[in-house]
């Protein structure tokens, strides 16, 4: 290994990075400059930017605007393999191997060393064991195929295989997303190695301690601009947490119509879990609004489907208006009165081919036939009151937008007057007057003693709409916190940072 | 500004001609006055009433493939069905008149069972629907084999044939008669909450689950459907043809195809039923067409393969265009400044 003797030089630098999904600006002009033998930590909040920065950087997205230099030297990459014989390797959250094939053959595939026509296995065996050697796990067998392996090991491979296509930069994604304590610290070792041998390290997580224990350096990102760069020596989790969040409240939120008061609970879990949540015990009220933050894997979502019956619980109580209730289907939990309104409205919420008046009888006639007439004739007036903006009741719902889309979500699940809502991201990709109307129902379902769960990566929404805010970390509720806290302190529970502070 | 604007009864009208399965009529009217050219005996009432009797299995079985394929399904084991009720017609029936109605009983019975059996295995053992048809269709022809040797055998008492062959009042076929309250009664399933959740089912099954929808459940009753068509079909098929082995071979494709020249599309989630009659209608006529202008029926086989990959090439793209509002029309959507739905949100951060 030769010491890096020119430690510090900028192996890749980014300048002014726009990049746009369907003419909406994603990044907006960001610089990013990685040196030799560091560790470099990417932050931000949920739709930072940080993916899409770091697949610009994996060739995976072609920016609209700015430039990249490699030791010097501009580049501009049309596909990832470029990027990778460039020397910038990616390991993705979602691991990228093939799990029947051995680790060996996962990290030669399509380069696999050759003895005349056939695949020299022995060789390929042998480099393997080198590889791993050399980045400090030399006890992982490489005829072991890869669904035996644990996640870390998995990770191992990816980052072996980085290795092993000679990368000056490897960029990592969440990699501690999924992996236990002892775990972090062989991956810490093993990157420890790579800097030794003047490799750079980008490092995107949400994990705030681990970023503070690794990295060097730390740059933050917010709504897709550049926040700043700086020394980690420099900063500290709070002054961190501050400037990811560092925003006013921007968006404007109805007052909760006078008289609403909570009521007799209507949603009650003890100790309820399941494969993705645990040990979650909450109480929603009639008439109440609570948030539920946490960041992106946090269990948020899978608790709302454990509610629901999607993933059904399998331990602890539940109760909905005072009875023992545990769901064991979306039709068991429709027939008790809750509803869902899905995350995603295009691939769980809608039938797009179908029209306006089909998708919002969806829930009535799927789950109560005999009520199909009644709500057919009060549709219009109820969408109508939604303000929804479309052709006509027979409009396919795909021409919509994703406003009156949500309109749509919300008049099909109205029409089987649910006692507790479920809200999952209720106002994701949706236009400020759309949010406005979202938020003008929950009100009026609230007002109207419906209870009222929702799920929100926008921080200032949960603020301005909830009466309690649940936050969840690693499938759990990591603590409640009143409608007056500030996004620091959501953040903070949800980062885990405030144990650091208590410690 | 009227936010939900409504289109006169003609606009619509004109409108649905446009979709793929509006479209299947016109086609049907062009083939007709085409056939009435070439043979203009073709266009007398008992002619038609005569083609259209000729007709009712296959459009009975389009039918049946209509609610499978909507749901995102396929049955390939329509055609086997169909020889395996011929057959248990001929055996159980025989020259018994006493057992019609048993009989009859029996191969609804032994439709449903097909159906379930069908349905349980794509939904519940999650094997693909097009593998688990096939394999039916393939056990249901060696039990056909098995009972006949592979020649004709039985043949059931004439009175049970006249259901397929007869004639009301010596006018009207009761094959026609069964079509069009068949058809009658799927156009008003269709309408029922039942057919509605059958199309989100088959548009996109996971919204339709968590919205409380059996979805299991839908598909199977789909299957039981088509079984229970084919039923039907081979019922009516005994009367014509008399009870054969080969009875009913290919009518799964024959009806997957006038399903698709219907205007539904593979994959589930649109389609209207009455097209899927429709288009067996029209694809009968075609063949009749090349008939009268003398081309030979080997090749009936070729134009069918022609079609059914041409009528799902144009479906999916025609669909697309026919259903687009028109642009001028935006000026309502102009409101919202999102007027193409975002995905969510960031791409970069899922």
């Amino acid at each position: 290994m030769n010491p890096p003797a020119d430690s510090g030089a900028v192996v890749l630098r980014a300048t002014g990075i726009v990049q746009s999904f369907l003419g909406t600006a994603v990044l907006h002009g960001v610089d990013l400059e990685l040196r030799k033998g560091e560790v470099h930590g990417l932050v931000g909040e949920n739709g930072a930017g940080k993916s899409t920065l770091m697949k610009v950087l994996a060739g995976v997205h072609q920016p609209d605007h700015g430039s990249l230099e490699l030791d010097g030297e501009p580049i501009a990459f049309t596909s990832p393999l470029q990027a990778q014989r460039a020397g910038i390797a990616t390991v993705y959250q979602e691991f990228t191997l093939l799990v029947d094939r051995t680790i060996a053959e996962n990290i030669w595939l399509g380069r696999e060393p050759r003895r005349g026509p056939l695949v020299d296995r022995a060789r390929m065996l042998r480099d393997t064991r080198e590889l791993l050697e050399t980045i400090g796990v030399p006890d992982l067998d490489p005829s072991l195929p890869v669904r035996q392996l644990s996640v870390a090991e998995q990770q191992v491979v990816e980052i072996a295989k980085a290795v092993s296509l000679d990368a000056t930069v490897i960029s990592m994604d969440e990699p501690t997303a999924a992996l236990a304590d002892h775990e972090v610290a062989l991956l810490a070792r093993i990157i420890a190695g790579l800097t030794d041998r003047g490799i750079a390290i980008l490092y995107v997580s949400h994990r705030l301690r681990e970023v503070f224990d690794l990295c060097t350096t730390i740059t933050v990102l917010k709504d897709g601009a550049l926040v700043g760069t700086w020394p980690a020596e420099e900063l500290d989790e709070r002054t961190l947490v501050r400037q990811m969040v560092g925003r006013e409240l921007s968006a404007f939120f109805p007052d909760a119509t006078p008289g609403t008061e909570p009521g007799e609970p209507m949603l009650e879990l003890e100790g309820a879990g399941n494969d993705f949540v645990d040990d979650v015990s909450l109480t929603v009220r009639a008439g109440e609004i609570v948030g539920i933050a946490g960041l992106q894997g946090a269990g948020r979502t899978e608790l709302l489907h454990g509610i629901f019956g999607a993933d059904p619980f399998s331990r602890g109580t539940m109760r909905v208006a005072g009875r023992r209730f545990r769901p064991r289907s979306p039709r068991h939990a429709v027939r008790a009165g809750l509803a869902l309104i899905t995350e995603d409205r295009k691939t769980q919420g809608l039938s797009l081919n179908l029209t306006v008046l089909q998708n919002a009888l969806g829930v009535v006639r799927a789950v109560f036939p005999s009520r199909t007439r009644a709500a057919r004739d009060a549709m219009p007036s109820a969408l109508a009151e939604l303000e929804l903006v479309a052709r006509g009741l027979d409009q396919e719902v795909q021409f919509l937008s994703g406003g009156n889309q949500q309109k749509v979500v919300l008049a099909r699940w109205l029409a089987v007057a649910p006692g507790v809502v479920l809200l999952d991201e209720p106002t994701r990709g949706i236009d400020v007057g759309a949010k406005f109307g979202v938020y003008e129902v929950m009100r009026r379902l609230a007002a109207s003693g419906v209870a009222i769960l929702m799920v929100s990566s926008e921080l200032p929404e949960v603020l301005g709409m909830s009466d309690r805010i649940l936050v969840m970390r690693d499938g759990r509720l990591a603590g409640e916190l009143p409608s007056t806290s500030s996004e620091e302190d959501v953040l903070a529970l949800a980062t885990g940072a405030d144990e650091e502070a208590a410690a | 500004m009227s936010a939900l604007a409504q289109q006169s009864p003609w606009q619509r009208f004109v409108a649905a001609l446009g979709t793929p399965s509006g479209a299947v009529f016109v086609l049907l009217v062009v083939l007709l006055i085409a056939a009435s050219i070439a043979n203009p005996r073709f266009a007398e009432p008992d002619q038609l009433v005569r083609f259209l009797a000729r007709t009712a299995p296959i459009a009975i079985a389009a039918i049946g493939q209509f609610f499978v394929i909507v749901s995102g399904e396929f049955d390939l084991s329509m055609g086997a069905v169909i020889a395996a009720q011929v057959v248990i017609a001929g055996n159980i029936i025989g020259q018994d008149e006493a057992m019609i109605l048993p009989g009859i009983a029996l191969m609804l019975l032994v439709g449903v069972m097909v159906g379930l059996l069908n349905g349980v295995l794509t939904t519940f053992a999650k094997v693909p629907s097009f593998i688990v048809t096939l394999g039916m269709m393939l056990a249901l022809y060696g039990f056909v084999r098995f009972l006949t040797g592979g020649a004709a055998t039985g043949n059931p008492v004439d009175s049970f044939r006249e259901i397929g062959r007869g004639l009301l009042g010596d006018v009207l076929p009761y094959s026609v008669i069964i079509l069009v309250v068949l058809a009658v009664a799927a156009w008003l399933l269709m309408r029922s909450p039942f057919g509605h959740t059958l199309l989100a089912v088959g548009d996109n099954a996971v919204a339709a689950r968590l919205s409380g929808t059996r979805t299991a459940g839908v598909k199977i009753s789909a299957f039981v459907l088509s079984s229970l068509a084919a039923t039907v079909a081979g019922i009516l098929l005994v009367g014509y043809a008399g009870v054969h082995p080969s009875i009913g071979t290919g009518y799964e494709f024959q009806a997957i195809t006038a399903v698709v020249l219907g205007g539904a599309v593979l994959g589930g989630g649109r389609g209207w039923v009455l097209s899927a009659a429709a288009g067996a209608i029209a694809l009968e006529l075609l063949f009749t067409v090349l008939n009268q202008v003398g081309t030979d029926s080997t090749w009936r086989p070729s134009v069918q393969g022609i079609i059914i990959i041409l009528a799902v090439a144009l479906g999916a793209v025609a669909w697309r265009t026919a259903r687009r509002p028109p642009s001028v029309s935006r000026t309502d959507a102009a409101r919202d400044p999102d007027p193409i739905p975002t995905p969510t949100p960031t791409p970069g951060e899922q």
